[in-house]
């Protein structure tokens, strides 16, 4: 930004110098401003679309719609909506069913709580110790141990996960199987195969049709009695089976559905990463005599590292947001064992019962802001830095 | 010189397309039909069919550029009808028929919402009746008592007393014009089934006979009994229509959803107990997706021959006539909701054997309850509509529910209406014309008949917020239960705690008093 003085215009009255003075002052005053007002309509812009709406769910999470005479009134009820789900009458819905831990769910916690503890340990011998540091680690670990108690409990064989954890399933399960899914179709189109621009192209398509698309395609091709694939169903003898009546057959499909639309995402970026790597270090690593395999998990692997952190962020805060898939599918059943929490707040939402689904949305906020910032600030920069 | 000759191409071109502009519009000649979707949040939520109005007539028409948006759910039941008379009302009086179609999951808010946010995108809302009172108590509806008198083409007394009080009134005033009348029925095979099951125990022994033997002919096995399971569809009210004989016995005015004295649910006792085990028996006894199947489904496989039996409101009857869909033709019979020979003793909460103290309305000691789940399709008028909006809208609705239109929509399957006018009941000459042979039409109506005169017959629960203590509370657990996420004695708590706490948070005593008022109607 220009501070040079004019010295045209008007003679100065008084002595030379003031009146320029005055002007650079008013000048460098108006620069200063000049930053906040050029930026002014995007900090309204967003206070406008993002934030105004989030403080407004946030109160009418905190109410109760009720129709009057005249219209509607919200009652402000406090935290009544968000007791409901923790406590309250769609405490089973939302957290699920509680009961023993199978063996395996005693093993699975008990992992998470050690590593927490070597976790925590470290931290606090290490050289980046500090007591605000350990408070957050404190606050991280009790969260973490919290989930996966939840995490064992419902899903002990007497327990039922509510949709807090079938969303937790849905968004672990398809990230791993995306990721893995991607880098395989990734690492094969970096090759000198035959016919991989085609395959690039067709890799995609499922990422540029709409999800509700996606799941109308998977409950026809998933008809066992009839639809396209009926006669390998009747071949097979599944034809009078319906993947639709079991809990973790119809989380099957919902997940299948899911995996097969977004993994294409995950190729593409990862793909782009791939081809952006240098040739030098391969070519020095196959001088060396190094194997394909050493060569990918020693060079590649580690190389798309940071691209890979980066992409997992982006897909696990989107895949908490599912919906279309368990919607259409099953409309959230067998019972509610496929309705993720999106869907949880859609279906209190039908009714208007707008408190009670603000209610379920902001769990989902707090959910997966923790789940993000943690991510963000541990596994990414350590693998970002690796 | 070719510069020149295309400038020279591009002036003309350009000229040519301002006097097209400037140039008075020639009347149009062909109705033109534009059908869009919207995908709002992965679902597809509306699709707007706009008819134009064919060409003018010398004079102006009573409703020259007048639009009328109409809002129901995604069809092609209910929309079908109300799509293809548009342009034949347009040819009548110049208004425009827009209609929009939504999930049935949807519709309840999504026409609340455009009300109370001010939007009022739509002029009319076919919807459920059961629901107007929470937009009748927001003002959201527009009386429509003196347009009802005044109107001669709607022919008012010919729609059934329990339509025109249930499905069109609230608190003495006219809000809808009913075009539906809705009873849970049983339809069977005649084919296979010779005397119809009068209790739940002989359909579920039927049903066991019939589920995995070929009925149609194909070399597959086929079901004994087919209903609509699926969770935030339809289906929630067939749990009442099995649970309605075991808990209602005394006559309408008793109530099935709760106790009259307390506003407590009827839900926590041996008769809903009851239900469950018969509901939860008849979902092993049908297709192997049950539990995934709305209305839409179960129709399908029973007029393509794979049912022995069905429970549905009055479609199956006009569908199996359906030469191009349906393989039962003629081979259909309809008959009132089976009964009960033991019943709920509310002092108890026990099953008692029927006697005349006990079952005073029971048939050959069978307490048959049929409900009239929904209470048929209804349009109402958005009260913030302009006056002559309003005006063309009521116009509309008369025109479609009027016996010239009404009586012939009623015997065609896909427009999902069904019988609501005396006179459809007693000419039998329409069903006739439509394909249905003349004992199959006294068959079918006289079912419809024999639910509708029924003493005991169960009404639909009619409270503000109705949607969540159905569509939610119930149909959540109903879906829960039949998963085997919970038992018997859970799910009727869960309905129960969820049904309490609604009544607490709105007020017991207001809608205990709601609850008495829709038991008073008139049949």
């Amino acid at each position: 930004m220009s501070t040079s003085v004019t010295t045209q215009g008007p003679t100065p009255t008084g002595s030379g110098l003031e009146a320029p003075s005055r002007i650079a002052r008013i000048q460098a005053r108006l620069d200063s401003v000049a930053g906040s007002a050029f930026i002014m309509p995007a900090v309204l812009v967003v206070l406008l679309l993002s934030i105004f709406p989030l403080i407004v769910s946030l109160y009418v999470s905190l109410t109760r719609l009720q129709f009057v005479k005249g219209g509607f009134q919200l009652t402000f009820v406090g935290l009544d909506n968000y007791a409901k789900l923790v406590v309250g009458i769609d405490k089973d819905h939302f957290l699920g069913v509680f009961s023993n831990p199978a063996p395996i769910g005693w093993l699975l916690f008990g992992l998470v709580v050690v590593w927490l503890a070597v976790w925590l340990a470290r931290f606090v011998r290490g050289p980046n110790f500090s007591i605000g540091g350990l408070v957050s680690r404190l606050f991280s670990g009790l969260v973490i141990s919290a989930g996966a108690w939840l995490i064992a409990r419902t899903l002990s064989p007497e327990g039922r996960p509510g949709t807090v954890v079938v969303t937790l399933i849905y968004v672990f399960t398809g990230l791993v199987v995306q990721y893995v899914l991607g880098l395989c179709l990734a690492v094969l189109c970096v090759q000198q195969i035959p016919g991989r621009r085609f395959f690039r192209v067709v890799f995609l398509l499922p990422m540029m049709i709409t999800p509700v698309g996606v799941a109308y395609l998977f409950r026809m091709l998933a008809d066992t009695s009839k639809g396209p694939f009926y006669p390998v169903w009747d071949m097979l003898g599944l034809s009078n089976t319906s993947w639709a009546t079991n809990a973790w057959s119809a989380r099957a499909a919902v997940m299948i559905g899911d995996i097969w639309q977004w993994t294409p995402f995950m190729f593409i970026v990862l793909l782009a990463a791939l081809e952006s790597q240098s040739v030098e270090a391969i070519e020095a690593a196959v001088v060396d005599g190094a194997n394909r395999w050493q060569i990918f998990w020693a060079i590649t692997l580690p190389g798309i590292l940071p691209v890979s952190s980066t992409l997992i962020l982006i897909r696990m805060i989107e895949a908490f947001k599912i919906m279309d898939l368990p919607n259409i599918l099953t409309n959230g059943g067998p019972g509610t064992a496929t309705e993720s929490l999106t869907l949880h707040a859609y279906t209190i939402w039908r009714t208007l019962d707008i408190g009670g689904s603000a209610a379920v949305a902001y769990m989902l906020l707090f959910i997966v802001t923790f789940v993000g910032v943690s991510y963000a600030n541990e596994i990414r920069r350590r693998l970002s830095e690796a | 010189m070719k510069q020149i000759i295309a400038k020279a191409f591009a002036v003309a071109t350009v000229l040519t397309l301002v006097l097209a502009a400037c140039a008075t519009p020639t009347p149009q000649t062909v109705i033109q039909t534009q059908v869009v979707t919207q995908v709002v949040a992965g679902t597809p939520v509306e699709t707007i069919i706009e008819v134009t109005a064919p060409p003018a007539t010398e004079a102006p028409q009573q409703y020259e550029g007048v639009t009328i948006n109409v809002l129901t759910f995604t069809g092609p039941q209910i929309a079908e009808p109300l799509q293809r008379r548009g342009p034949e009302f347009t040819a009548r009086t110049g208004a425009t028929i827009n209609v929009a179609t939504v999930p049935f999951s949807d519709l309840y808010q999504k026409a609340l919402t455009d009300f109370a946010t001010g939007t009022n995108s739509y002029d009319i809302i076919v919807f459920d009746p059961q629901w107007m009172g929470d937009y009748i108590s927001a003002g959201y509806l527009e009386d429509l008592t003196d347009r009802v008198n005044a109107n001669k083409e709607l022919e008012w007394e010919d729609i059934g007393p329990f339509f025109r009080d249930f499905s069109a009134t609230y608190e003495g005033k006219v809000y809808t014009v009913p075009l539906d009348g809705d009873f849970h029925m049983m339809y069977y095979r005649t084919d296979l089934i010779k005397t119809p099951p009068a209790t739940w125990d002989e359909y579920i022994a039927l049903a066991k006979e019939f589920q995995g033997k070929d009925l149609n002919g194909d070399g597959k096995e086929d079901f004994g009994t087919c209903m609509a399971m699926k969770r935030a569809a339809q289906s929630y009210w067939f749990i009442t229509s099995i649970a309605a004989p075991f808990i209602q016995t005394q006559g309408t005015g008793e109530g099935a959803f709760f106790d009259t004295s307390n506003m407590q649910p009827l839900i926590n006792n041996a008769g809903f107990a009851k239900a469950l085990d018969i509901y939860k028996t008849l979902s092993t006894l049908g297709p192997p997706d049950q539990l995934n199947l709305d209305v839409g489904d179960t129709r399908g496989l029973f007029t393509s021959g794979r049912c022995a039996m069905s429970l549905d409101w009055g479609d199956i009857g006009p569908l199996a006539t359906d030469p191009a869909t349906s393989t039962v033709i003629d081979k259909v019979g309809a008959a009132i909701m089976p009964g009960t020979k033991e019943v709920l003793d509310r002092a108890t909460g026990k099953l008692v054997p029927c006697d005349d103290k006990t079952c005073p309305y029971a048939i050959d000691g069978v307490n048959h309850a049929p409900f009239a789940a929904f209470g048929g399709w209804s349009g109402a008028i958005n009260a913030a509509s302009k006056p002559e909006v309003k005006d063309a809208a009521f116009d509309y609705l008369a025109y479609v529910s009027a016996p010239a239109q009404s009586n012939v929509d009623v015997t065609i399957g896909k427009t999902g209406f069904n019988p609501y006018r005396l006179s459809q009941f007693l000419n039998r000459e329409q069903w006739v014309k439509s394909g249905m042979s003349a004992a199959a039409a006294s068959n079918y109506l006289g079912a419809i008949e024999g639910s509708l005169n029924s003493p005991n017959m169960v009404l639909d629960l009619r409270i503000p917020q109705n949607a969540y203590y159905q569509g939610t509370v119930l149909d959540t657990a109903v879906a829960q239960f039949l998963a085997g996420e919970l038992d018997a004695a859970a799910t009727m708590k869960q309905i129960e705690d969820g049904w309490n706490q609604k009544t607490d948070e709105l007020g017991r005593d207001s809608q205990l008093a709601a609850y008495k008022a829709s038991l008073g109607v008139k049949k």
